[in-house]
């Protein structure tokens, strides 16, 4: 009941729009790629599948960056840290899955850990055979990172570009940890060749479209989640916090307090959708946390529009197809089409896709009719 | 007093159980031998202040005396080098940041307006209503139709009702004074710290200014930075005259304004 | 092989890199067992030459003769006698000797010398001779690879050439050969060269230590001798005594070596803050261009290190020219480099400022992005440009070699970077303190509104402020192509541990870089050898991040009312 209330209070038109293309994905897909033969123009092909799935990761990625950088001001170069910590939990995990059946046959111990001349499982490791300890750690992992690294930043207040030079730090210190073998995470090459998902073949094409769905519900929920928090009265805070940080202090709001919230929150919904990445890609290596990885999600929710949830979701769904497309056509076009992209966004279209959209539409509005109150929280008069 | 003491989290207490002087304990505001320098400037020097309760306080002074400065180190902005600052007759607040000396009741309106511009007007004066202030406080608040009550009311003291719904960074500069003033009122501060609140206001609106801090006053008390002689002789309440980071006249307006320093210091030498 | 000859050899090589290495060889080995023998082969012979002499041929003919034999012993006993004979021919026999190519026709004793080509020479004469017939090797065990090695550190001890004089004495202080007791104290009387006649003293004390035959005063006064060496060498010395030594000199041996160990670590310590100080000059360079366009306008330039790569390539494209145009150019091609380099990457700096951050005045965040998009677009196109392998740069011949000063190795390349970064960073205080740019970029930097309020053109200042930084990037550019892989991700390799140096050493204060890319790179060198390169900078990036926490703004901030 609570929820149906939320539901019609504080989603507006473009976020029901969302889910509701996001829901018909999450049934329709599947069903397109195993239930209409190949043939068929409706059919839905494999590499699709474990595209848009990828896409969905991202987009939740997306998702996460938004809250933090549009609607208060973080900005974060070192998402992907969160994102790399999650699929690490999951890599994880599939690995002890893999159990006798790699390439040394050790009854226990991941390939690498044998190649390494280890002879038990690094106390990293331990319980990462069970699932729901997995799946725990993929949010815990993150989470608590993101935690102990915002209560002493924000606590002493570094913000600005200092704070995007400091996040972008802890990811290049993550990605440098991880490539070495020592760190017991299987080193530069990372984690791969993984074979089953809770019993399930990973490769086989039905648990890759549940995998596709999963995705999808999360980065549905992600959303729901994002759009919680933004619309209640701590997210008017937080965007104040964004525009007038003393200003919000001064009035006797712990602003501290509201910036670790939604920093650790959004550290979660990273390493989740990092979790998600990991089985349809297949592997996880320390690249993940290379700090351009972190930019380029900066730019998806730069293309889409920061502080729209779904533009951020949007521009990590069209920048993503676009390198698809270009990296096909002309991979040495790709990296100039990305600078350009950066450039031209952050000079011509400051509000992104959506924003700009939505402007245009308010506009549109205002000259046709009479001027209304805007959809903003309801007043008791 | 009239208001109510609040609640607020205050760091291991602040030298609470020194035995303070009376002459202390029976002030709302008390600042004895201040002092701050930036990189060797001396921006406020042994600067001596009481505010009684209920007390209306204007603050004049040329630029650079330490006006800005003084209310820096009220707020918890500045750390000052040396000195006491003491609220309420007991709470020490150099020990304390912004968050924690807003919640113990002292509200400020800056230089330049300072007001959430991408929120709406009525949503600014909600924000700043007294309420639950932590992180789940807020974020599982329900639409409470007191708080609400007290905004409307708000709005209707600020002029503001007919603009609840525009953003609040559409509004007009003197509106802009008016909404901070509002805010101000929302968080029922017990000391009010309001800086040029006339700076870029027609006559019309420096006069009912005016009459909104006496009215204020009534309940509250204030301490009013202004340059405008006009709106101070308005107000017609006890004068201190700043330079050079300290104290150099206080009384009334007249008085200060018959002293030849501050003649001095406002004409030049 | 036995283990004296190995240590020999090791020695040989251990002392020849030191002293400078052919240019072509810059940081890298000469295949040093190689390089020794052809040293000894032209030691043997340059010696032989010199000491020629018609008189001795009697002699030499017996000496010679004696190598036709089974017996070890004689073959020994030849050696010897011919290494202390002063005969022309001793060093081709000795050195046929040692590579197996010395053999004897049993029927008339006559000795002869294989030569590579499989021909043969008289081993009396030096004369090639013809229709051998059958012959039989002069054998060898380790009683004469000993003699062999002695003898010939006893014929180099005499050599003209200093060099060669220091590494027999080196070889000798490694082997402590008894037997080089008497060529050592021989060379010890004739030496005019103190630091060499030094090195034989050496050699005579670790002889001495080591024999047990020699009196115990002798062997005590002889660790003293050691302990002022007081390098590696003289550790492992006094380590591997014997089990047969006296108690007194063990003694002696083992307090000589806690006092070794103490300087040594003083030297390591040493080396290691010349290191230090060697990276942060790098560092400074690639990052004092960062500070200050971040202290004037606020804003971090992501392509800075795309700039520092420009700077490497501009010195590739001068030096490809030179080698076309004017060849004897090249030692001077870095000084054409350096100006080409500051104008390229300041050109392109002022260009970025004037397109694109010029619009996004005041919008910190977005510019940061903004310039990350640049530097990807710079990186994409040197890479089409250029291709993606890295591209060879030359290192002029004065920026070659190493001195030595005291037990400190420095190379010229490390050095003149140093005092590069020291005159860019000199210069560029003056020109900030002393110019009125200078001043107007301090206004700028310290109240940009007031600066703009006293009439400073604070746009033209962005853009020129842009331009220097940018063209110092340039500058380090030219500087780190001399050390570092030119590539299109040089500059990537940088660009973080600039952040962390300007982010360490706040804004507005040339001073606060300095200090910062100083203790950076000191901090660095120190940690790599207790936590390994990767985790010392880890565990830098974690104190940074730990250390912007205590104060925000870096070490030497700016204060007061402005700052906000």
């Amino acid at each position: 009941m609570m929820l149906t209330r939320f539901l019609f209070e504080r989603i507006d038109r473009g976020g029901w729009v969302f889910l509701v293309l996001l829901g018909l994905a999450a049934v329709l897909v599947p069903v397109l790629n195993l239930a209409v033969p190949p043939g068929s123009m409706f059919h839905v092909s494999n590499t699709a599948v474990g595209l848009w799935g990828k896409y969905m990761t991202y987009a939740l990625l997306a998702i996460a960056v938004d809250l933090v950088w549009g609607y208060c001001g973080i900005l974060s170069l070192g998402h992907g840290a969160f994102f790399a910590l999650g699929g690490y939990a999951m890599g994880m995990y599939l690995m002890l899955q893999i159990g006798p059946r790699g390439v040394y046959a050790h009854p226990t111990l991941p390939d690498f850990m044998v190649f390494l001349n280890w002879t038990e499982l690094p106390v990293a490791w331990w319980g990462f055979s069970s699932f729901p300890y997995a799946m725990l750690m993929v949010a815990l992992v993150p989470g608590l990172l993101a935690f102990v690294f915002g209560w002493f930043a924000f606590r002493s207040r570094v913000t600005g570009v200092y704070l995007s030079i400091i996040t972008q730090a802890l990811t290049y210190a993550l990605m440098l940890a991880f490539f070495r073998n020592d760190m017991g995470f299987g080193g530069n090459n990372g984690l791969t060749d993984f074979k089953d998902i809770l019993g399930f073949n990973i490769q086989s094409q039905t648990t890759r479209a549940v995998l596709f769905s999963l995705s999808v519900l999360a980065l549905m929920a992600g959303y729901l989640v994002a759009r919680a928090i933004v619309t209640s009265k701590a997210g008017k805070i937080i965007i104040a916090i964004r525009d007038a940080e003393p200003r919000t202090r001064f009035l006797g709001y712990r602003v501290e307090n509201f910036k670790l919230f939604v920093w650790t929150v959004s550290a979660v919904m990273a390493g989740i959708a990092g979790a998600l990445y990991v089985p349809q890609v297949g592997i996880i290596n320390p690249s993940e946390f290379s700090p351009a990885n972190s930019i380029e999600a900066i730019v998806w929710v730069a293309v889409g529009g920061r502080g729209t949830l779904v533009g951020a979701a949007l521009g990590a769904g069209l920048v993503n197809f676009a390198k698809s497309w270009f990296t096909g056509a002309f991979p040495q076009g790709w990296l100039f089409a990305l600078g350009g992209l950066f450039i031209f966004v952050t000079l011509f279209l400051p509000k992104g896709i959506l924003g700009t959209f939505t402007d245009w539409w308010k506009r549109r509005g205002e000259s046709r009719k009479p001027p209304t109150a805007s959809p903003a929280s309801q007043p008791a008069e | 007093m009239l208001i109510d003491p609040m609640e607020t989290q205050l760091p291991a207490d602040p030298v609470k159980a020194i035995e303070r002087p009376q002459v202390v304990t029976q002030s709302l505001l008390y600042l004895d031998g201040v002092s701050v320098s930036f990189d060797g400037f001396r921006a406020i020097n042994n600067l001596s202040l009481i505010i009684a309760p209920g007390e209306m306080r204007a603050i004049i002074g040329p630029n650079g005396a330490g006006k800005t400065t003084m209310m820096d180190i009220i707020t918890g902005k500045t750390k000052p080098d040396a000195g006491d600052v003491i609220f309420d007759g007991q709470v020490d607040l150099t020990q304390l940041d912004e968050t924690a000396i807003a919640n113990l009741g002292i509200g400020r309106k800056f230089q330049k307006p300072t007001v959430f511009e991408m929120h709406t007007v009525e949503d600014n004066i909600e924000m700043a209503v007294k309420a639950d202030r932590t992180v789940f406080g807020t974020l599982f608040s329900r639409h409470s139709a007191e708080i609400w009550r007290r905004v409307d009311e708000l709005l209707g003291i600020v002029r503001l009702g007919d603009h609840r719904k525009r953003l609040a960074g559409d509004l007009s500069h003197g509106q802009k004074q008016w909404l901070e003033i509002g805010m101000l009122l929302a968080q029922d501060p017990k000391l009010l710290l309001v800086d040029e609140p006339a700076a870029g206001m027609t006559d019309v609106e420096t006069g009912a200014t005016a009459e909104l801090l006496k009215d204020i006053a009534r309940t509250h008390s204030v301490v009013v930075v202004e340059h405008d002689m006009g709106f101070i002789r308005e107000l017609g309440v006890k004068v201190t005259c700043l330079h050079e980071g300290s104290v150099l006249a206080e009384g009334s307006l007249d008085q200060v304004s018959a002293d030849e320093r501050v003649i001095e210091v406002y004409l030049g030498r | 092989m036995n283990a004296s000859t190995r240590s020999g050899l090791d020695s040989g090589s251990g002392t020849l890199r030191p002293c400078s290495p052919p240019p072509a060889a810059r940081d890298k080995d000469i295949g040093p067992i190689r390089a020794l023998s052809a040293f000894l082969v032209a030691a043997l012979a340059a010696f032989v030459l010199i000491l020629a002499g018609p008189a001795r041929a009697q002699d030499h003919a017996a000496l010679v003769q004696r190598f036709a034999t089974e017996s070890f012993n004689d073959i020994a006993g030849a050696v010897n006698g011919l290494a202390t004979s002063g005969s022309p021919r001793a060093a081709p026999v000795i050195e046929a000797l040692r590579d197996g190519r010395l053999v004897y026709r049993a029927g008339d004793r006559q000795v002869f010398i294989r030569r590579p080509d499989n021909s043969f020479v008289n081993a009396l004469t030096g004369e090639p001779a013809a229709d051998v017939g059958t012959t039989r090797p002069v054998r060898l065990n380790n009683n004469v690879r000993r003699a062999i090695d002695a003898a010939v550190g006893a014929l180099s001890l005499l050599h003209p050439d200093p060099a060669r004089r220091t590494s027999a004495a080196e070889a000798v202080f490694k082997s402590r050969d008894s037997a080089a007791l008497a060529a050592l104290d021989a060379a010890i009387g004739q030496e005019r060269d103190p630091r060499i006649r030094k090195l034989m003293e050496e050699a005579r004390a670790a002889v001495v230590v080591a024999n047990p035959q020699a009196a115990e005063a002798d062997r005590i006064a002889a660790i003293g001798i050691i302990q002022r060496r007081g390098d590696q060498d003289a550790l492992a010395m006094l380590g591997s005594l014997p089990a047969t030594t006296p108690p007194l000199v063990r003694e002696a041996a083992e307090s000589a070596a806690v006092g070794i160990r103490r300087t040594l670590a003083v030297w390591e310590a040493g080396q290691n803050v010349w290191h230090g100080i060697s990276l942060g000059s790098v560092l400074l360079l690639a990052a004092i261009g960062l500070a200050i366009t971040f202290g004037v306008m606020g804003v971090i330039n992501m392509a800075h290190g795309e700039m520092v790569m420009i700077g490497a390539y501009t010195t590739f494209v001068v030096q490809q020219t030179i080698r076309t145009v004017a060849p004897g150019l090249m030692d001077v091609s870095l000084f054409i480099a350096l100006p080409m380099a500051f104008l390229v990457a300041g050109a392109i700096g002022v260009a970025i400022e004037r397109l694109i951050i010029r619009h996004l005045y005041g919008r910190a965040l977005e510019t940061l992005l903004a310039t990350w998009g640049v530097s990807l677009v710079l990186q994409q196109a040197v890479r089409t440009w250029f291709g993606p392998t890295n591209r060879e740069v030359t290192t002029p011949s004065w920026m070659s070699g190493s001195i030595e000063i005291g037990h400190l190795a420095i190379t010229a390349n490390r050095l003149a970077i140093i005092v590069f970064a020291i005159i860019v960073f000199a210069a560029l205080l003056l020109f900030l303190k002393r110019t009125p740019f200078g001043l107007q970029t301090r206004a700028v930097t310290q109240n940009r509104r007031m600066a703009g309020a006293m009439g400073i053109r604070t746009n033209w200042v962005d853009a020129f402020t842009f331009g220097l930084g940018s063209g110092i990037a340039g500058l380090a550019g030219v500087a780190l192509s001399q050390i570092d892989n030119v590539s299109p991700n040089l500059g990537q390799a940088y660009i973080i541990d600039s952040f962390m140096v300007v982010v360490f050493g706040g804004v507005g204060n040339l001073w606060g870089t300095l200090v910062a890319a100083m203790t950076l790179g000191i901090a660095n060198k120190f940690l790599e050898p207790y936590a390994g390169a990767v985790l010392g900078k880890i565990l830098l990036l974690v104190f940074i991040i730990l250390f912007i926490q205590k104060r925000p703004r870096g070490l030497f901030a700016l204060k007061g009312r402005a700052v906000e």
